[in-house]
C-alpha cells in the first residue's frame, strides 16, 4: 500500500511541477493545489498507513493509527486552502489591471524594472 | 590584557570619543586631543629601547581563540619596536601638521580623526602581532582605513577613483597574503612568526614553499606599491597631505617592507627569494624615479619618489638575504645591505615626511601644487624652502644628510653583486649596479626638480591662486623637526646604531645571531676612493647635466601609448570585470519566476538525491505493508489519470474539474487512510475550492475563449520527472529507515487523561498544540484581509506596463 502510494505521490508531484513551470498564472495555481494534495498525502505515508484504527478513543481498541500526521496534514490542508483563495483573487485582480494571465507578458519593461 | 596590548588597541580605544569631543567642544581643534594618543604611546615605546638593544624581546599573549591557534600575542622586537616607534613617532608629528593644515570649522574632523586612529592603531597591530591572522586582520584594518582616508574629500571624483584603487589593490594583496598564511600554518602546524622561523627547515622541504612564498610576496609587494602594483600610490595622492606624509609614504606603505623583513629568516635561503626581491625592487626604484621626473604636481613627484624609494628598501632587503649565503669571511659585506634597508627606511620616513609636509604648506599658502604655476618662493617663504632643500638633497643622496649615508651603503651593496659567485648573480647581477645608478640619476634630477621649480626663477604670484605668505609656525614645526633629525642623523648616524638598527638587523637573522655573528653596525661618511664614491659623484654630474637639458629629453615620455599603461590596464579591467559580471548575471537571473523555480526544484532534487546516497540509503527495505484493496487501486488510477489529463486540457474549465477528482480523490484516500477527520475537511475545502476557481474564470471570459493546450517542453518534463522521482524516492526512504520512534504514543495515551477528548487529532489540534492552530487562523485572516482589499480596494484603470508597480504595492 505505502510503496503504491508512493508512486501516486510521485506522479502527483511530476504533474504539479510541470504545471508550475508553465506560464499561465492560472495553471500554475492549479499546479500548487495538486502540490499541496501530493504533500499531505506523503506526511500521512512516512508515518506509515492503516496501523490501526480511525484515532477516536474506543473502549477496548489499542491500537490506532498515528494522529499526528493527521493533526498536521489537517492544518496544512486549512492552510493551502487559504493560499488558493489568496493566490486566485490575486491572478483575478492580476488579470483584471494588465489583462493578461501570461507571466512571460508580466514580467514588465526595462523601464519598470 | 596586558598594557603592551592595551597600548596597542590604544588608539583604537580613543576612537570612539572623537566624533563626541568634536560635537561638544567645537571651539578647540579636536587634533589637540587625538595628539595625546601617539605622544603617549610614542613616550611608552621608547622605553622598550633598552630591552630591544640588549638583545631581549617582549611578549605577552592574550588568549583569543586557543582551539584554532590564535591567539593575541604581541611581541616587541628590534624590528617592531622600530616600525611602532616611527608609526608614533611621525604619528604625533602628522596629528599635530593636521592641526594647522584641517580648518576646524570647514573639515569634518570628527570623521577624519577616527579614521587616523583607526590606522594608527591597526598598523601598530601589524608590527607587534606574532600571531598571523591577528596580523593579518590589522593588515586589512590598515587598508580600509588608507581607503576612507583617501576618500576623506569624497565628493571628489578623483579621491573616489583613488580610494577605490588602492582598496582593490591592497586588498587583493592582502587575500593573497591569506593565502600564504594558510599554507605556512598546514606546514608548521602555527600561525606564529616564531614558530615559523623555528621551524624553517620544515618550510624549505614543503613542497608548498613557493607558492607560500609568492602568495606572502603579493601582499608585500601590493602594500609597499612595488611594480606593478605601484599605480595605486599615485592616486593615493588625492587624500588630504597629512595622510599623505603618514599613511602614504612613512608607515603604511612600509608594511610591505616590514613583512619581507620579517619573513626573511622564513625564506632567505632560497634564490628565488633573492631575485625576485632584488628584481622587482630594482626595477621599482628604476621606474619610480624615471616617471616622477614627468610629474607637474609636487605631490605627484613625491609618490613615485615614494615609490622609487621603497623600491630601493626593498632591493636592499633582498640583497640581503644573499648574506646567508656568503660564509667564512669576518666583515659580511651583505648585512651591509639590510643595515642600510634599516637605516633608509629611518632615513626615508624622515627626509619624504618632512617634504609632503613642504608640500602640503607649500599648497596650503599659495593654492596650487602645480610646478608650472609655483616659482620663485624663496624669499616669502624662507623657512620652508630650506626644509624643501634639506629634504630633497637628502633624498638626492647629497652630503652632510643622512640620504647621502644610506645611499652610499646601498650604492655599495649593490657594487657587492660582482664578488657573489651564487644564484648566477657574477652573471646578469652585473644590470643591478647599472639599473640602481640610472635610477639614482632620475633621483637627483627630480629633487632638483621639486625645490628649484618650486622656490626658484621666476616668480609669478598673480597667477597663483592665493597670496603667498610663510606659513604659521605650529604647522613649521613639524617638518622642521624632521627636517633637524635629516641633518642630526646625517652627522651622527650611530645614535642609532645600538640603539635601533643592530636590534632591527639581528631580528632579520637569527640564525646568524645564534651562530655567534655579531651585526656591527658602524656608519661613517669617509670610506676613501671606493667605487661607490665614484658612482655617487658620476650621478651628481650626470645628474646636473641633465637637469639643464631636461627639455630635450623629456619627449621619451610620450612614447607609451596609453592604452598599454598599467593604469589604462587597471581602468579597462574595471571596465571589463563589470561588463563581464553584467553578461553573467544576465545569463541566470532572467527575471522570470519560471527559471528561479527550475533552479530551485533542481537544486533541491540534487541535494536531497545526493545526501541520500551519501548516507547510503538506497537500500530499500520495507517491512510489512499494509494490504491493498481493489478499489484503492481503482481510485489510485483515477487521480493519477486524473492528474495527467489536467496537463492535456485544452480549456480550463475541463482542468479544474479534474483538479476537483484528484481532491475529492485525495478525500477517499483519506478515507481508506481512517483519517475520517481529514476525509471530512478535505472535502468540504475541495468543493469550495473549485467553486472558487469556478468563480475566478467566470470573470475571466476572454482568456478561456483564446486559450490554447500546453506546449509540450521538454526542459520543464525533465525537471518535473526528476522532482517526482525525487519525491518518490523520499517516501521509500522513509519508509525504510524508521530509526526514531513516533512521538504520537504520547498523544494516544493522555489524550483523555489530559484533555478530556476522545477524538485525538482535534484534541492535538485544539489542546496540545493549539498555537499551531491560533497561528493557522492568523494565516487564514491575513489571507482573508489580503483578499478582501484586493478585491475591495481598486484603483482606477491604468494604462498598461505601470501597473504592475501599484499592484506590488496594493499587495
Amino acid at each position: 500500500m505505502e510503496i503504491f502510494v508512493s508512486i501516486i505521490i510521485g506522479a502527483l508531484t511530476m504533474c504539479a511541477v510541470y504545471m508550475i513551470l508553465s506560464k499561465s498564472l492560472l495553471r500554475i495555481i492549479i499546479g500548487t493545489a495538486l502540490f499541496s494534495h501530493a504533500a499531505h498525502l506523503l506526511v500521512l505515508t512516512m508515518a506509515g498507513l492503516k496501523t490501526g484504527a480511525a484515532p477516536v478513543l474506543i473502549d477496548g481498541v489499542t491500537d490506532y493509527t498515528d494522529p499526528l500526521p493527521q493533526a498536521l496534514v489537517l492544518t496544512a490542508i486549512v492552510i493551502s486552502f487559504g493560499v488558493t483563495a489568496f493566490f486566485l483573487v490575486l491572478a483575478y485582480r492580476t488579470y483584471q489591471e494588465l489583462n493578461t494571465d501570461n507571466m512571460e507578458e508580466m514580467k514588465g519593461t526595462e523601464s519598470n524594472d | 590584557m596586558s598594557v603592551l596590548h592595551f597600548a596597542i588597541l590604544l588608539p583604537l580605544l580613543a576612537a570612539p570619543f572623537i566624533p563626541f569631543l568634536f560635537r561638544a567642544l567645537k571651539r578647540i581643534h579636536t587634533g589637540w586631543f587625538v595628539l595625546v594618543v601617539p605622544v603617549l604611546l610614542f613616550v611608552y615605546f621608547f622605553r622598550f629601547i633598552g630591552i630591544t638593544s640588549a638583545g631581549d624581546v617582549v611578549s605577552e599573549t592574550v588568549e583569543w581563540m586557543p582551539s584554532l591557534g590564535i591567539n593575541f600575542t604581541a611581541y616587541v622586537d628590534g624590528l617592531g619596536l622600530l616600525f611602532a616607534l616611527l608609526i608614533t613617532g611621525i604619528g604625533a608629528l602628522v596629528v599635530l601638521y593636521s592641526i594647522y593644515y584641517l580648518n576646524k570649522d570647514k573639515e569634518s574632523l570628527g570623521h577624519f580623526y577616527v579614521y587616523l586612529l583607526l590606522f594608527m592603531g591597526a598598523m601598530l597591530g601589524v608590527v607587534l602581532s606574532d600571531n598571523m591572522v591577528v596580523m593579518y586582520m590589522f593588515w586589512e584594518l590598515t587598508s580600509i582605513s588608507s581607503f576612507l582616508l583617501i576618500g576623506y574629500w569624497y565628493e571628489k571624483e578623483r579621491s573616489r577613483y583613488g580610494a577605490r584603487k588602492s582598496m582593490l589593490i591592497t586588498v587583493f594583496g592582502g587575500l593573497s597574503m591569506l593565502g600564504g598564511i594558510v599554507i605556512l600554518e598546514s606546514i608548521v602546524g602555527s600561525f606564529s612568526i616564531r614558530d615559523m622561523v623555528a621551524n624553517q627547515a620544515l618550510i624549505a622541504e614543503s613542497p608548498f614553499f613557493v607558492a607560500a612564498m609568492i602568495l606572502i610576496l603579493l601582499g608585500a609587494f601590493t602594500k609597499s606599491a612595488q611594480f606593478p602594483f605601484h599605480i595605486w600610490l599615485p592616486d593615493a595622492m588625492e587624500a588630504p597631505t597629512p595622510v599623505s606624509a603618514y599613511l602614504h609614504s612613512a608607515t603604511m606603505v612600509k608594511a610591505g617592507l616590514y613583512l619581507v623583513a620579517r619573513m626573511s629568516p622564513v625564506f632567505q635561503e632560497s634564490s628565488l627569494w633573492l631575485w625576485i626581491i632584488v628584481t622587482v625592487g630594482t626595477f621599482t626604484l628604476f621606474w619610480g624615479a624615471f616617471n616622477a621626473v614627468k610629474q607637474t604636481d609636487l605631490k605627484g613627484i613625491l609618490a613615485f619618489s615614494t615609490v622609487s624609494q621603497l623600491g630601493l628598501i626593498m632591493s636592499l632587503l633582498g640583497l640581503g638575504a644573499a648574506a646567508l649565503h656568503y660564509d667564512g669571511i669576518d666583515d659580511n659585506i651583505f648585512m651591509v645591505a639590510t643595515i642600510a634597508a634599516i637605516f633608509h627606511l629611518i632615513n626615508h620616513a624622515t627626509f619624504k615626511g618632512s617634504l609632503f609636509m613642504m608640500v602640503g604648506i607649500v599648497d596650503h599658502e599659495t593654492g596650487t601644487r602645480d610646478i608650472r604655476k609655483l616659482g620663485g618662493l624663496m624669499t616669502v617663504m624662507p623657512i620652508t624652502f630650506t626644509i624643501a632643500v634639506i629634504g630633497s638633497l637628502s633624498m638626492a643622496g647629497l652630503p652632510p644628510f643622512n640620504g647621502f649615508l644610506s645611499k652610499e651603503m646601498f650604492l655599495k651593496a649593490t657594487t657587492k653583486v660582482f664578488s657573489m659567485d651564487f644564484f648566477a648573480l657574477d652573471t646578469i647581477g652585473i644590470l643591478i649596479p647599472v639599473v640602481a645608478f640610472i635610477a639614482s640619476v632620475f633621483t637627483f634630477i627630480y629633487s632638483l626638480i621639486i625645490f628649484t621649480r618650486t622656490f626658484m626663477g621666476k616668480a609669478k604670484f598673480d597667477e597663483l591662486p592665493k597670496q603667498p605668505h610663510e606659513a604659521p609656525i605650529g604647522m613649521l614645526i613639524p617638518p622642521a623637526i624632521l627636517a633637524i633629525l635629516v641633518v642630526v642623523l646625517g652627522f651622527i648616524p650611530n645614535v642609532l646604531s645600538n640603539s635601533l638598527i643592530k636590534p632591527a638587523v639581528e631580528s632579520i637573522y637569527p640564525t646568524l645571531v645564534a651562530s655567534g655573528q655579531e651585526v656591527k653596525v658602524d656608519i661613517y661618511f669617509w670610506h676613501g676612493p671606493t667605487p661607490e664614491l665614484f658612482m655617487t659623484l658620476g650621478i651628481i654630474a650626470l645628474g646636473t647635466l641633465m637637469f639643464f637639458m631636461i627639455n630635450k629629453w623629456m619627449g621619451i615620455y610620450n612614447r607609451i601609448p596609453n592604452r598599454l599603461t598599467l593604469n589604462g590596464m587597471y581602468d579597462g579591467s574595471l571596465v571589463w570585470s563589470n561588463k563581464a559580471a553584467y553578461r553573467f548575471k544576465d545569463n541566470y537571473m532572467t527575471g522570470f519566476i519560471r527559471s528561479y523555480l527550475i533552479y530551485i526544484f533542481v537544486f533541491m532534487s540534487g541535494m536531497l538525491l545526493f545526501s541520500m546516497w551519501w548516507y547510503d540509503m538506497y537500500n530499500f527495505s520495507f517491512g510489512e505493508m499494509a494490504v491493498i484493496t481493489p478499489y484503492e487501486y481503482v481510485l489510485g488510477a483515477v487521480v493519477v489519470l486524473s492528474a495527467f489529463a489536467i496537463l492535456f486540457m485544452r480549456s480550463r474549465l475541463p482542468a479544474i474539474i479534474l483538479l476537483g477528482v484528484v481532491g475529492y480523490g485525495v478525500a477517499l484516500f483519506f478515507v481508506f487512510f481512517e483519517a475520517p477527520d481529514l476525509a471530512l475537511t478535505q472535502l468540504v475545502i475541495e468543493t469550495v475550492s473549485v467553486a472558487l476557481f469556478l468563480l475566478v474564470f467566470y470573470h475571466m471570459p476572454e482568456i478561456s475563449k483564446k486559450e490554447a493546450r500546453m506546449r509540450f517542453k521538454v526542459g520543464n518534463a525533465l525537471v518535473s520527472i526528476l522532482v517526482g522521482v525525487t519525491v518518490m524516492m523520499l517516501s521509500f526512504m522513509t519508509l525504510s529507515n524508521k530509526s526514531l520512534s513516533s512521538i504520537s504514543e504520547y498523544y494516544k495515551e493522555n489524550v483523555y487523561d489530559l484533555a478530556a477528548g476522545k477524538n485525538m487529532v482535534n484534541v492535538v489540534l485544539v489542546d496540545f498544540r493549539g498555537f499551531d492552530t491560533l497561528f493557522e487562523i492568523v494565516v487564514l485572516a491575513v489571507a482573508g484581509f489580503g483578499i478582501y482589499t484586493m478585491i475591495k480596494f481598486r484603483t482606477t484603470q491604468r494604462t498598461k506596463g505601470d501597473g504592475e508597480h501599484e499592484h506590488e504595492a496594493e499587495k
